[in-house]
């Protein structure tokens, strides 16, 4: 690699190019510290009590972490075991949906030139603007009339109809899955379903995983519908909690505590993330909507 | 003997009736909880429908009289602060992502440790708002980590809750967190996507940094830029959980960080649901507006894309 560079690199001359990336490499620094900074004192303040907390602050890690841990766990208020496992089954159970179902209606408009085939795709682009929020209203009351009101369903049921994750499995599609593959199932006396599981669904599996952890990143966030669906305490999701540490008096928590709550809101898909980071980031550009 | 063979039988089986079958689930979903429910919030805009305590009033039938009285509230005052705060988030956000992208693309500067920087500035794009959110009024509460840096260095503790620049200030440095990584990968797939040979013309031809970027770069990009802008205006008019949280809901002080979702949020939570339907009503109108020039830039770009066969 070094021989490379040295072999490509143009005459050290250009001051104003050596110059310019320098200035790019300080400012780049500068944003990454920026990033990271919250991130670290969220880290530094859950392993310290209380009282250290507000006493002052420092970038050493205190002895408290798992003290706080349990104590929040503990804490009768909270619940947040509960909550941790109601949020990671609703984010599954999402981040299925979205993917399997996409994939299927993708399928079905790559696949096959049914009459309206133009007319089901246009209207799929063109409600994929369409914030949720809008329609909030008369889906609270449609779900309360069901008798869904308070239950997971209404916050997973939906995601069938996900259209940007569709437009990602088109694309993707298009790249990779060519007609003969299905065609060559036909001749076999494949039925069009099973071919669409067996053979179908392995192909898509990149764009399947990576639509899953951003539909699972998505449903894990949410906080809007939730916080209007779900009324028991035992029902409550993580954003859930965070809001209603929020609106309690403040200064009268264990800031441990508080620390340790937004912790394992973030860090758990922080570290998913560090992991798989290079494939998500790649994913972004193709059929990524910003909501 | 092979012009008889299997394929073009086969062909008289029609399969396309599939294609119903696969797109079914989609369909029956999107119309029962989406269509049907956006359908019926028009209709309850039209209706006064509310509660006083535990007695319900309504629904009647009045008209645009929701439409007016919302006009009437402080709707518009929300709206100003709402595109206020995407402004403000928004073009330090262009500017930082556009200087990134050209520096990540450009060839001539060869910048090391990409994905390093790539998976920190996209990182806080996957971050909860709430949580997030949550963390920065712990960081910035009076007596948080910030004011007693502050203190150390004998600087005035500063209640930046209480202050209008402040509060605003706050919840845009948080939604530029969240977004600029986001928007300098679009742009950067932009930028890679511009042919090669014209930037290698420009410098053949002496053209500086600047000239490239203005007469080439920018005219280029600019499909992905508009699309860029108008999806991070409709995200705009959606923001909701950071401010939401940051002020527990208040959109305190006086008001002055209150947008249009937490307004909406607020009928709804109080089952307002005449007004809330009116004010559904506007936010939708606004998001369709720019929904569709999205739609268009997405689908031009679709069919120009290489990609597709038919």
């Amino acid at each position: 690699m070094t021989t490379e560079t040295t072999i490509y690199r143009k005459p050290k001359g250009n001051v104003f190019l050596q110059l310019q990336r320098r200035l790019a490499y300080l400012f780049l620094l500068f944003l990454a510290a920026i990033c990271i900074f919250p991130f670290l004192i969220l880290l530094v303040n859950a392993s310290r009590s209380n009282a250290q907390i507000q006493v002052g602050f420092t970038l050493l890690p205190g002895k408290f972490f798992v003290t706080n841990f349990l104590n929040l766990v503990q804490d009768p208020n909270m619940t947040i075991l509960r909550s941790l496992f109601n949020s990671v089954l609703v984010s599954s159970a999402t981040a299925f949906f979205s993917t399997y179902f996409s994939a299927m209606t993708a399928f079905g408009i790559y696949m096959y030139r049914f009459k309206g085939r133009s007319f089901a795709f246009n209207f799929i682009m063109l409600v994929m603007m369409v914030p949720g929020q809008v329609s909030a209203l008369g889906f609270i009351q449609m779900v309360t009339k069901m008798g869904l009101y308070d239950t997971f369903l209404p916050l997973i049921i939906p995601a069938i109809a996900s259209p940007v994750v569709f437009f990602y499995m088109m694309q993707y599609m298009e790249s990779v899955l060519p007609f003969e593959i299905v065609e060559s199932a036909r001749i076999d006396g494949a039925n069009e379903f099973f071919t669409f599981n067996t053979i179908v669904l392995p192909i898509l599996k990149p764009a399947i995983a990576l639509q899953a952890i951003f539909s699972f990143v998505g449903s894990w966030n949410n906080y809007f519908m939730p916080a209007l669906i779900l009324s028991s305490k035992n029902k409550k999701t993580i954003p859930i909690l965070i809001a209603q540490l929020r609106s309690a008096d403040y200064m009268k928590f264990d800031l441990g505590k508080v620390y340790m709550l937004i912790c394992l809101a973030i860090i758990p898909l922080l570290i998913v993330y560090l992991i798989l980071s290079k494939q998500i980031i790649r994913g972004v550009t193709m059929g990524s909507v910003k909501g | 003997m092979t012009k008889t063979s299997r394929p073009q039988k086969k062909r008289l089986v029609d399969y396309s009736k599939w294609g119903y079958f696969f797109i079914a689930p989609f369909f029956i979903i999107y119309v029962i909880f989406s269509l049907i429910p956006l359908l019926s919030t028009f209709v309850y805009s039209f209706f006064e429908s509310y509660r006083i305590g535990l007695q319900q009033v309504g629904p009647n039938f009045v008209g645009f009289a929701n439409y007016k009285a919302v006009l009437e509230s402080d709707f518009l005052k929300y709206t100003m602060n709402t595109l206020l705060l995407w402004i403000l988030n928004f073009v330090p956000q262009i500017l930082v992502s556009l200087v990134l992208a050209v520096w990540f693309t450009s060839s001539s500067l060869r910048l090391k440790g990409q994905p390093f920087f790539k998976t920190i500035i996209y990182m806080p794009n996957l971050i909860m708002a709430s949580a997030f959110a949550m963390l920065f009024f712990a960081l910035f509460s009076d007596k948080g980590p910030v004011n007693i840096i502050l203190e150390g260095m004998d600087i005035e503790p500063i209640r930046f809750l209480t202050k209008i620049s402040w509060t605003r200030a706050l919840i845009s440095i948080m939604n530029f967190l969240m977004w600029f990584g986001n928007t300098t990968i679009l742009l950067m797939a932009g930028i890679l996507g511009i042919d090669e040979s014209l930037f290698e013309a420009s410098r053949i031809d002496g053209a500086s940094a600047l000239q490239t970027f203005f007469k080439i770069t920018m005219p280029l990009l600019m499909p992905i830029f508009i699309y860029v802008l108008i999806t991070s205006m409709i995200g705009g008019i959606q923001m909701f959980d950071v401010p939401q949280i940051l002020t527990n809901g208040s959109g305190n002080p006086n008001r002055t960080s209150m947008t249009l979702i937490m307004y909406l949020n607020r009928h709804l939570t109080s089952r307002n649901f005449g007004l809330g339907g009116a004010v559904s009503a506007f936010i939708f109108l606004m998001t369709s507006v720019l929904g569709f020039f999205t739609y268009r830039s997405l689908m031009s770009q679709y069919r120009k894309s290489p990609s597709r066969k038919s």
